[in-house]
């Protein structure tokens, strides 16, 4: 430990991984040195009962996530740690360019999948991982969007390993979540803690909200002067309703429900106290699933019967479009660094973690002959679920893992353990290491603008790589600064 | 959103009012006429053996089973704002949530009888704090404008169905009349409706059957009064249909001029008339146009062509 910190950080260690905050040497980082000196000064009861009142006022200001019982509505924290993860203005321009290059290379992607199929012709991608994949919608066949953009935003999940190199570990192309705890975290620091945050030049996310509408309003059919935007949601049963909320407060947009809309006369419409109202760009919160039951689910009654008849003659946009999730599949994911080099000629920018893809014989041998060192990941599935992390399995563990990987090897992808770089973080005995990763926020319309923050997820169980809400994560405000 | 809080705050009123003043000449609280302003004699007996302070208070404090308890006028005024989340102001949200929250939570202890006073009292200033929050936070669109028409209803309604129980429990005991227990009793009803230093100021001698009804229901300046409230429904429809988007909405307001009609009539006449009747014709009408506010403007059916 840096002989500099003699308070609150004096026995912090971060043993063999990247530090956010101290890097890989013991000196520190050049731009974290005054706020390392400044929270090093902290005394740790006051900062605990600061973290505390953090806590309580997400809870009464509502930045929840809600589960229902029968009769009752119980508000939940996502767990905010007070100690920021802090971003350097080089780390930031290369996060930067590399995810407006690989969303670039994305929307080209699916553009090419929904139309002319050169890469599938070319043989750069396999013809049936794409088209025999669930998310492929081949109702959008031919269907052209302004500028190209399908993903208008993304979110790209990040981490860093044991040197400090950024990698991709995924892409969200679809609905990614998360945004609204970056500016509300972002807000509820200026206020808790004046006292660190003063002078610090930290780049501010609070017009995300604007960028993003300004975006949209670019979507809309190029002879409508001022487009009308509304987000759809699935309604306030949603985890996520508190965010539909925010974006929609943010962006100065109605919040809808596929009950509150309609197709009449080629176009949707808002229904509204003083008659109907016709809607030019739809952000919708919604799968592709369940957005029209006369296209996709005909069980869902989320969606607007009718509206993909009026996505596919151009009367509306949609953000994200359908049909995107073939973009950000995993096993996708392994041909990222190829779909950049046929789409742009360029190197990629960010490099993704080594993949091994078990439908390939090459992919499946190696992933056999290493469980035991290998992260696992079965293709369809969000949120962490069915992960196997090798180093950490039981024998019975990976003995499952081997029968389910030959049975299905279609269904698997097998990654070397990411070290996955730490952050110091409160905990009831202290400040410790917790692992953290990183998901920028990517708008695009015209062009692509990165928010200057992203989501620090951070695992609050020691040792744990599994950063996700639903498996015990919390979240970091994330500076960067000029 | 608005009449989940007026009533929340009616219900602190009448329970601190009813433990304070209702007591009968052997000191006991009278907790029945409670039930009956509510009409929750059934739902009450279905869930407690006895009708007892303790079980009374439970039953509109903190009570889950009954919709109309304190605790779930706080959950549904927050659901409700949750759904308009986007279009209410942050402090409205977030003071909801934190009410909800506390009353959610209370402990049997803070129900204690020598508490009571104090818990009424905390629940009158979260839903005034309420009103003031939206007066002078709420965006000024036509969701103020129904915030303000429920709210008016609401308190409208309130104000009828107390006098109707409290009138018929007092006017048997006429051989009680100028008997201390009798002033108790009216001082508790006035109480009740925020009306006690009012009627004071306006008859500085007496208390009569009609001058308390007459006061609680007529009287021009007293903010609870029946009349201010259609006064001010018919102020806020004025402004409501001139906005920009309702300029081509027809809404008929015959019932609106009939509720005007009963305002003006003298407290003598209504007696006359028969309070129950009266007070009926009153309540029907406010149901009328709380249906026909919902049905023109918040629930329109859109056919396709």
């Amino acid at each position: 430990m840096s002989a500099e910190l003699k308070g609150l950080l004096k026995d912090y260690e971060p043993g063999s991984f990247y530090c956010e905050m101290l890097g890989n040497s013991t000196d520190g980082l050049p731009h974290t040195k005054d706020i390392l000196a400044r929270l090093d000064r902290l005394k740790p009861g006051a900062l605990r009962r600061r973290s505390k009142a953090a806590d309580r006022e997400l809870f009464n200001l509502g930045i929840t996530f809600t589960v229902y019982s029968d009769k009752d509505a119980i508000d939940r924290v996502l767990p905010f740690d007070v100690i920021p993860r802090v971003l350097s203005a080089q780390d930031w321009a290369h996060i930067e360019s590399g995810c407006i290059q690989r969303v670039t290379a994305i929307n080209r992607f699916i553009a090419d999948v929904y139309g002319e199929k050169r890469i599938l012709k070319e043989g750069i991608v396999p013809e049936e991982l794409v088209l025999r994949n669930s998310n492929y919608r081949p109702e959008m066949e031919g269907h052209q969007v302004a500028f190209g953009s399908y993903v208008n935003i993304c979110g790209t999940d990040l981490v860093r390993d044991d040197e400090g190199v950024f990698r991709v570990l995924e892409d969200n192309a679809r609905t990614p979540s998360g945004v609204s705890y970056v500016v509300e975290n972002r807000h509820l620091m200026l206020r808790s803690f004046p006292d660190l945050t003063d002078k610090i030049p930290i780049r501010r996310v609070s017009n995300y909200g604007m960028k993003l509408r300004e975006a949209l309003a670019e979507m809309a059919r190029p002879d409508i002067d001022e487009p009308r935007i509304a987000l759809l949601s699935p309604g306030v049963f949603n985890s996520a309703y508190f965010e539909h909320v925010f974006l929609a407060r943010e962006m100065g947009a109605p919040l809808v429900e596929g009950r509150d809309l309609m197709v009449d006369g080629g176009y949707v419409h808002m229904k509204t106290t003083s008659g109907l109202e016709r809607l030019d760009v739809l952000y919708r919160r919604i799968d592709d699933d369940f957005l029209d039951p006369l296209s996709f689910n005909k069980e869902s009654v989320l969606g607007v019967p009718g509206l993909f008849e009026v996505y596919r003659n151009g009367n509306i946009a949609l953000a994200n479009s359908v049909g995107t999730g073939v973009a950000d599949d995993k096993a996708i994911y392994a041909y990222m660094p190829r779909i950049i080099r046929f789409y742009l000629d360029e190197d990629p920018i960010l490099q993704n973690v080594d993949t091994h893809l078990c439908r390939e014989p090459e992919g499946l041998a190696y992933t056999l002959a290493h469980l035991e060192a290998l992260v696992v990941k079965p293709v369809g599935e969000s949120g962490g679920y069915g992960v196997v992390v090798g180093p950490k399995a039981s024998k019975k563990e990976i003995k499952e893992v081997r029968a389910a990987v030959k049975a299905k090897p279609e269904n698997y992808i097998s990654q070397p353990v990411v070290g996955l770089s730490v952050s110091p973080t409160l905990i009831d005995s202290g400040i410790e290491p917790r692992h953290v990763d990183l998901r920028p926020y990517i708008i695009t319309g015209k062009e692509s603008w990165v928010l200057p923050g992203g989501l620090t997820r951070v695992a609050l169980r020691k040792g744990s790589l599994v950063v996700n809400s639903s498996q015990g994560g919390g979240t970091k405000d994330t500076w960067v600064l000029e | 959103m608005a009449r989940y809080m007026h009533r929340a705050e009616n219900l602190a009123r009448v329970i601190e009012v009813n433990e304070t003043f209702a007591r009968n000449t052997k000191g006991e609280n009278e907790w029945l006429p409670l039930l009956a302003l509510h009409r929750d004699e059934e739902r009450f007996a279905k869930y407690y053996a006895q009708v007892d302070a303790t079980s009374v208070v439970r039953f509109y404090v903190t009570d889950s089973e009954n919709p109309n308890s304190i605790r779930q006028c706080s959950y549904y005024a927050r659901e409700n704002a949750r759904s308009i989340r986007h279009l209410v102001s942050l402090e409205l949200w977030a003071q909801l949530n934190v009410f909800y929250n506390w009353a959610s939570s209370l402990s049997p202890r803070k129900l204690r009888m020598t508490e009571l006073s104090r818990l009424c009292g905390k629940i009158k200033e979260s839903c005034q704090l309420h009103h003031g929050i939206v007066e002078t936070t709420l965006y000024r669109d036509q969701i103020y404008l129904f915030y303000k028409l429920g709210k008016l209803l609401e308190l409208c309604d309130q104000t009828t169905r107390l006098v109707d129980i409290k009138y018929h429990a007092l006017l048997p005991s006429a051989v009680d009349v100028g008997t201390p227990l009798d002033v108790a009793q009216w001082n508790a009803l006035l109480r009740s409706a925020a009306a006690y230093h009012g009627y004071r100021r306006v008859y500085s001698r007496g208390m009569t059957p009609t001058t308390v009804a007459g006061f609680i229901l007529l009287d021009g300046d007293f903010p609870r009064s029946v009349k201010s409230c259609v006064r001010e429904i018919r102020e806020t429809f004025s402004v409501l249909l001139a906005r920009e988007e309702f300029r081509e909405i027809g809404f008929d307001q015959s019932c609106l001029v009939e509720l005007e009609l009963l305002c003006n009539k003298s407290p003598d006449e209504i007696i006359s008339i028969g309070l129950n009747q009266y007070l009926d014709q009153v309540q029907l009408r406010l149901i009328e146009l709380g249906n026909q506010v919902s049905n023109r403007f918040l629930m329109a059916h859109y056919s396709t062509e």
